[in-house]
This record gives C-alpha cells, sequence and structure tokens, in this order.
C-alpha cells in the first residue's frame, strides 16, 4: 500500500503534544531547572552542574531506602500476582448473583481513599482496641508496629495486599472470562490435567492483563506515601521509610529544593528502568523462537 | 471404533418439559455403525450441537441412553468415552509449537514417546502440516490452526470416534474443499466413525456415508445421500436437501389420485393405500422434486397444461418457473431440452410423486 504524504496529519496530534507538554513535560523541565541550581531565594540562583546529583548518588540513607523499596516492591509483586490470580480462578463464572456478590466484595478495598487505609490498619494493629493487635496479645504473641520495625515492616506489607490484591484478582477475572468456552472442552477431550489447563491455556490468555497487573502494582508500590506516613510515619526509626517519603522529607520539610529535583530526576528513571525490564521480559517469555 | 446407539435419548434445557417445542432434542432411538462417517445437517438451532454435545459427552441428556459398543455411557466424560471433537473455531495451545500441540492428547495419556512421534508425523503429513512441526502454533493462519485442531482429533489412534463441530467455518473455500477430501480420503484409509455437524448440504452429502437430517429437535432421516434426495421421508428433507429443493403442493384426495386444484395427479399405488382414503384427517401435500418433472406438450397422455414464467440458464442445466393454476413448480431440464412457449405441459412420473401426511411421507 502506498503511504500517503500529508502535512495536515500533525494538525491532528498538536492537541495531544500540547496536553502531554503541560501535564508532563513541563513540569518535568522545572525540576530538572531545579536540580541543576542552587537556589537561595527568588532570583538568587547559582548554576552548580551534576553536584546534586552526585550528593544523591552518595546519599546512605537513601541507599537504605532504596534497597527498602526494592524489596517491598518485589515482596509485593511475589505476593499479590499469584494471590490475585489463585482469587480469579477460584472466583463463580456466568450471570449470577455469586458473581456480582464477589465483584462488588472484591472491589471494596479498592474504592477506600488511601489515608483512610492507613487509619483503619493503624487501629486495626493498636494493641489495646485494634482487633488484629488485641487478638495478637490475646495469644501472647509480641507484636508492636510502632517500636518493632519488623512489625511494622509486615503490617504495611500485609496492608499492601488487603488494599490491590482485589486489582490484579479482578483484571485475571476478565483474563479469565474472556477465554472461549471451547478451549476449555478441547482441554478435557484432549485429556489435560488441571495444571495443563491453567500451564496452557489460561496463563497464556492471561499474558496480557498480567503485564498491566504487574506493572500498575510495581509503579504503584514503588511510589507508595500515603498509607505507611498514615501508619507508621517512616518509623520506628526509617525501617518503613520509602522512597517518596524521605523524597518528601528533602522537599517539604528540609527545604533541599535542588538535591530533592536530583533525586525525582533518578527516582522517576529508576521506575522507567524497572517498568521497561518487566514489561519486556514478561511480553518475550514463552515467545521463543522468532519468525 | 465404537458403534452407537442412542436409546430412548431426549433432551430438554427446560427443567420439566410438558410439549414437544420443550424439548432441544426430540426422543431419539438408533443405532449408528462403527467405522461409518456420519453428517448432522440441519439449520441453526436444529438441535445437531445438542446431540453432538450429548454424543461426546459434554452435555448429559435429560432422558434416555447413549451406549457405545453395548455400554452404557450416558454419563461419563468425554475423557472416559475416548472421544476426540474438533470444534468450530480454532483451538490451539498458543505456547507450544504444532509438534506439541499433537502431541498433547498423547503425552497426557502417558503415550511412550516414539508412539508419540509416529503418530503426529503421520497425522501431520496428512494434514500438510510437516513443515510447520517446529513453528510457534500461535503464529499460523486460521487455516493451519484448525489443520491443527483436526490433527489433535486425528492423532489418536484408539479414539471411539471423531466428532467435528462445523470445523470448516473459518476456512475459505477452495482449501474447504481440500480439507473436506483430506478428511474423507483418511476416514477410508483408518474406517474411523465420523460425525460431521454441518449446516452445509454440499458439505454433508460429500463427506458423509449417511446423513442425519434435523429438524426443530427432531432427526426426520438418516440416510445416504441418495436416499435423502430420491425419498425424503418429510417435507423439510425435500426442502432442505436440494436446490432448489422439492415442490411441493396443498392437495387432496380423490380415488386413486391426488388433486391439486382439482387436477387430478396419479400416486402411487402404496400410497393410496397407507393414507387409508379421504376420510383420515390431517394436512395432505404432493411433493416432487425440480430434477424428476417432465416437461412436454399438451397433448401427450397425462400431462397437465403450464405456464412458462420463466428459464434461469445455469450453465449446467436450465432452471425452469412454471404455473400450474396458482401453484409455481421448478423445473430442472437439460440444457438442451427446448421449452415449448406456448402450450407446455408437465408429467409427474408417479414414481417420484411424493405424498405427505402432516410433513411426513405416506409410504
Amino acid at each position: 500500500m502506498d503511504k500517503v504524504q500529508d502535512n495536515r496529519a500533525w494538525f491532528l496530534i498538536i492537541p495531544v503534544f500540547v496536553i502531554v507538554a503541560f501535564s508532563a513535560i513541563l513540569p518535568l523541565m522545572t525540576v530538572v531547572n531545579y536540580s541543576v541550581q542552587e537556589i537561595f531565594g527568588p532570583g538568587q540562583t547559582f548554576f552548580v552542574g551534576t553536584e546534586w546529583f552526585q550528593a544523591v548518588l552518595a546519599d546512605e540513607r537513601l541507599h537504605d531506602a532504596l534497597v527498602r523499596q526494592i524489596v517491598y516492591s518485589l515482596a509485593v509483586l511475589a505476593i499479590e500476582i499469584p494471590l490475585g490470580i489463585v482469587i480469579a480462578l477460584g472466583m463463580p463464572g456466568g450471570r449470577s448473583a455469586r458473581t456480582s456478590l464477589t465483584l462488588v466484595l472484591l472491589a471494596l478495598p479498592l474504592l477506600i481513599p488511601f489515608n483512610v487505609v492507613g487509619t483503619i490498619w493503624q487501629i486495626f494493629g493498636r494493641g489495646d482496641i485494634g482487633l488484629a493487635g488485641a487478638t495478637f496479645r490475646a495469644l501472647g504473641i509480641n507484636y508492636n508496629y510502632t517500636s518493632n520495625s519488623i512489625d511494622a515492616w509486615v503490617t504495611v506489607l500485609v496492608m499492601d495486599v488487603w488494599h490491590w490484591t482485589s486489582l490484579v484478582a479482578l483484571l485475571c477475572y476478565a483474563g479469565l472470562q474472556s477465554i472461549p468456552p471451547a478451549f476449555y472442552q478441547a482441554a478435557k477431550i484432549d485429556g489435560a490435567s488441571k495444571w495443563a489447563v491453567f500451564r496452557y491455556i489460561q496463563l497464556p490468555k492471561m499474558r496480557g492483563v498480567l503485564v498491566i497487573a504487574v506493572l500498575l502494582r510495581f509503579m504503584d508500590s514503588f511510589m507508595i506515601y500515603t498509607e505507611p506516613f498514615v501508619l507508621t510515619g517512616g518509623g520506628p526509626g526509617n525501617s518503613t521509610t520509602f522512597l517518596s517519603q524521605y523524597l518528601t522529607q528533602m522537599a517539604v520539610g528540609q527545604f533541599d529544593i535542588g538535591k530533592a529535583a536530583a533525586f525525582s530526576i533518578i527516582y522517576f528513571l529508576i521506575v522507567l528502568l524497572f517498568s521497561f525490564v518487566f514489561y519486556t521480559v514478561i511480553t518475550h517469555t514463552g515467545e521463543g523462537d522468532k519468525q | 471404533m465404537a458403534t452407537i446407539h442412542f436409546d430412548n435419548l431426549g433432551h430438554s434445557y427446560h427443567p420439566h418439559p410438558s410439549k414437544p417445542a420443550d424439548y432441544a432434542l426430540r426422543r431419539l432411538s438408533q443405532e449408528w455403525e462403527d467405522g461409518k462417517a456420519y453428517a448432522l445437517l440441519g439449520p441453526s438451532g436444529c438441535g445437531k450441537s445438542t446431540l453432538l454435545n450429548i454424543i461426546s459427552g459434554l452435555l448429559v441428556p435429560s432422558e434416555g441412553r447413549v451406549l457405545f459398543d453395548g455400554l452404557d455411557v450416558t454419563r461419563c466424560t468425554p475423557e472416559e468415552r475416548n472421544i476426540a471433537q474438533v470444534f468450530q473455531f480454532p483451538v490451539i495451545y498458543d505456547t507450544m509449537t504444532v509438534y506439541e500441540n499433537l502431541a498433547f492428547p498423547l503425552r497426557n495419556r502417558k503415550v511412550p514417546e516414539a508412539d508419540v512421534d509416529r503418530r503426529v508425523r503421520q497425522v501431520a503429513d496428512a494434514l500438510d502440516l510437516t513443515a510447520d512441526l517446529k513453528k510457534r502454533a500461535k503464529r499460523l493462519t486460521p487455516d493451519a490452526k484448525q489443520k491443527i485442531s483436526m490433527g489433535r482429533g486425528l492423532v489418536r489412534s484408539d479414539v471411539a470416534a471423531i466428532l467435528f463441530d462445523e470445523p470448516l467455518t473459518v476456512i475459505d473455500p477452495h482449501t474447504k474443499w481440500i480439507l473436506r477430501r483430506k478428511l474423507r480420503q483418511i476416514h477410508e484409509e483408518y474406517r474411523l466413525t465420523m460425525i460431521y455437524v454441518t449446516h452445509d448440504q454440499v458439505e454433508a452429502l460429500t463427506f458423509a456415508d449417511k446423513v442425519a437430517v434435523m429438524h426443530e429437535g427432531a432427526m426426520v432421516q438418516l440416510g445416504t445421500p441418495q436416499e435423502l434426495f430420491e425419498n425424503p421421508l418429510h417435507t423439510f428433507v425435500g426442502y432442505f436437501i436440494g436446490s432448489p429443493g422439492i415442490n411441493l403442493m396443498p392437495c387432496t384426495l380423490g380415488g386413486d389420485h391426488a388433486l391439486v386444484e382439482g387436477i387430478a395427479i396419479p400416486l402411487p399405488d402404496r400410497a393410496i393405500a397407507q393414507a387409508g382414503g379421504p376420510q383420515i384427517g390431517g394436512k395432505f401435500e404432493l411433493g416432487i422434486r425440480p430434477e424428476f418433472i417432465e416437461l412436454t406438450r399438451t397433448g401427450t397422455a397425462g400431462a397437465v397444461p403450464v405456464q412458462v414464467v420463466g428459464v434461469d440458464d445455469l450453465g449446467t442445466s436450465k432452471l425452469a418457473t412454471l404455473r400450474m393454476g396458482s401453484q409455481t413448480l421448478k423445473a430442472r431440464l437439460s440444457e438442451d431440452q427446448e421449452i415449448p412457449a406456448l402450450d407446455a405441459a408437465i408429467r409427474f412420473p408417479s414414481r417420484w410423486t411424493k405424498l405427505y401426511r402432516d410433513s411426513h411421507l405416506v409410504s
């Protein structure tokens, strides 16, 4: 087919360009601008080159936060993705009241504002009045998320699982529902075991939604802020201080605008890099030979 | 391979069926021979897929039994029945190669790897898939994918029967023809019991030894293509098989004749004896296939004058539209037959003239 050259096409994409420019590119450029300057006050700025970047890369506390963040995000993925798949596989199909009820129940955690989720878990985990905390205390288990860093860490993780596994489950459910019944019938006739049905029909057909689920959960968990802020405030010590919280401390608390800007750019690049790697790996798994 | 026996089989999707229309499949008792190719033919919603799913074990009938070689398998799963089935749309395992796809039913049954290899190559060869064996099944055309689906049906040598549910829907006409011939060859070579569901009469008639015509949940006739053509037991068979279908005219009975708008048309003796005379009620119709109407001139003994309304030249034959009274009839004539313009008349050879009472053949 011959391609038609027509410059009028540019008019059609200009609106998108303008929107993206104002919503993403301009703010990002402001950050780039800050990251290379020392700002003392309005009009009093000095160009400092890569000094802020060097400072950020050498920051020990930031290294700790980054490691904590990566471990946390990987733990979130390792729990929520398999759990979401299992829940989706166990959900009733078809149009019944049971299906609707399950869908509503699953969607509930997703509808709760982030800071409310934090508050719910803060109360839930309290040793004096919280259901979980009091139960642990009654059972004689020493649990205190405000003083024990492992308890705090696990609580933040469990909270995220409670909050977001539904999203993975709903995405997988949508993927499973799109498989025509003939596939299951054919597998039955081919004598396939339940595991084979999962491995060769359900999992490959869920590939598309799993890419979305992994990317969304990775990016969201890597940028988590509100819930741990409400629940633990980053403590005890720095045990639940994740990257975005550290960034906020730096920018708003200490007013290190230049350093925080340099940090933001590095943060952005890390998210981009990880997302790219996940996307590439998942979309190419099982593709094997290229024709 | 197995002989399939239907014993008072019926199925309704209603919990408490009361009238015949509640049944997706009406009462049926029949025996299908081992090693023959059968076709289930009928329009959408006639119950052919219901019957197929009952045979394969995907559906448990609400009434009656299915027997394979005398063994009751009504409640057995497809696996227990040892059935292979090919569906309307290609079902392939995306992440596997063509070879692995074809080997899948065998490997699931723990067949020794040497036998798997031999069977897969045999089937791939028969379906022209040998060149693609190492490719990912996902990357192939819909045609090739459907060939893989068929291959998975054919790869097991010990199946009781292979079921095809309109398998050529997604295939282009030319390949369709080749694949149908291929299936026919495979059938003749291995003598497998094959059951082929279709709404396309050409597909059914060219593929099967015996065709079962379904209509509104009932199997109206099971017979060879020739029987369906020459002796349709039900007006629906006459109408559905043949192109155009049978000519049907409402009639009454008078003596040894059928009367169509006062015109006496001779009947085969048997029909009259069976009809038991005009005192027996019911709606009578006279049927004759367009191929069997004889066109002559007025004055020939037993000929009824008609008006020629139009003639379509179909290349290999001519199709004449005739008017007899208020009845419109089609007649298929040979290319070289002369069609009289003014004094045309037709004769109804009594051998091919069929009498139907309430849609069923009187014989």
